[in-house]
């Protein structure tokens, strides 16, 4: 699996100078363009930092309280019927990751200054993070844009998404990085 | 997101309180915002790497290569949109976006084309089966660079930040997949 591991290393590298060549013979100014696009990374965060701190203060609370201890032991219970492996830190973002991008990033940076980003929670937490969507947010951001009050069979059609997104995820991650 | 906020927080207390974690719920809110301002900062890195590469990608044309590959496809998905109108181009270059993890200029392009959708829209007060379409392919995610998440891993230390890539791929596939499966049979149904 050694071999593996050294692709995986190579992908970020590999892209980083791809991206930089290809733009390069398209006679495209890579360094000023590159440090244009990374300028618009301050104002990026600065709007996410707002969201991102209100959103901790809530996250923390609930792991405070204790809550979650009681809510992935009744999931782990119902997992273990449909023999899933599923580690208790992740079962949260079931419910966290479609009703709040912010919320789910905290949770998972939780998660990776507890376990660490490489460990199994850690993988798989990544795993989610990126397979799905904020449902209620984007719902409420593009149909409010355009609009509209009913939103048909969207939103059912969105969670069935998320739930699956989230099992999959974590048997994928299971099975490759397990 | 007011109610689920507040929600989050009195239910929390309410809990917190039963089982005696007073200490721990102080500290929580005290240590909270500056938590919420580390990991802003640990993510400043990353996203300027991602949003630097991307800015060159889109200059270098890599993006309008995406969307004319994407063509096809999108036609097909979204038989209802009359061949040149603007909605197709709008879907295409937020679904371009998404693919390329970047979320941030994603939404503005999506509103675009939920606005674009509405002019074509019969009943104005509820969402037309493209609209749902489009809803369900972005919320089920259509990233093959989940940029985010890679700057969180790196941020925290990872050995491998990119060793989620692939398996992130499949698990987005798979709901984006079973989403538009699910799509189609409401589309049935619904025979507008």
């Amino acid at each position: 699996m050694v071999i593996w591991q050294e692709i995986t290393h190579l992908l970020l590298p590999a892209i980083f100078v791809l991206i930089l060549v290809i733009g390069q013979l398209h006679q495209v100014k890579v360094f000023e363009t590159f440090v244009e696009g990374a300028g618009e990374g301050f104002k990026t965060i600065l709007n996410i930092l707002p969201y991102l701190i209100t959103m901790m203060v809530a996250i923390k609370l609930v792991q405070a309280s204790g809550i979650l201890e009681y809510f992935s032991l009744f999931c782990g219970m119902i997992f273990n019927l449909f023999h899933m492996d599923i580690p208790s830190a992740v079962v949260p973002l079931l419910i966290l990751r479609p009703l709040s991008g912010s919320a789910s990033l905290a949770y998972i940076s939780a998660i990776f200054k507890t376990a660490g980003p490489d460990s199994p929670a850690g993988l798989m937490a990544s795993t989610i993070m990126g397979s799905t969507e904020t449902t209620f947010y984007i719902a409420s951001v593009y149909f409010g844009a355009a609009g509209i009050k009913d939103p048909a069979y969207s939103i059912k059609v969105g969670l069935i998404a998320d739930f699956t997104g989230f099992f999959a995820a974590v048997i994928i991650t299971g099975f490759l990085l397990g | 997101m007011n109610k689920i906020w507040l929600g989050m927080i009195i239910v929390s207390f309410i809990f917190g309180c039963l089982t005696g974690n007073f200490e721990e719920m102080s500290e929580a809110i005290l240590t909270g915002t500056k938590e919420g301002v580390e990991i802003s900062f640990k993510l400043l890195g990353p996203v300027c790497l991602w949003l630097g590469l991307m800015k060159v990608a889109e200059a270098g044309g890599m993006l309008r290569q995406l969307q004319k590959a994407l063509k096809p496809l999108v036609t097909r998905l979204f038989p209802e949109i009359p061949k040149e109108h603007p909605a197709l181009g709008a879907i295409l270059m937020n679904l371009s976006a998404n693919i390329l993890g970047m979320g941030n200029s994603a939404t503005p392009l999506g509103i675009k084309a939920m606005r674009q959708l509405q002019r074509l829209n019969s009943d104005k007060k509820r969402a037309s089966r493209a609209m749902c379409t489009f809803l369900v392919i972005n919320t089920s995610s259509i990233t093959l660079l989940p940029t985010t998440i890679i700057g969180l891993r790196m941020a925290y230390g990872s050995d491998q930040p990119t060793a989620v890539i692939i398996p992130t791929l499949l698990a987005t596939m798979v709901s984006t997949g079973v989403a538009l499966i699910i799509d189609r049979i409401y589309r049935f149904k619904e025979g507008r």
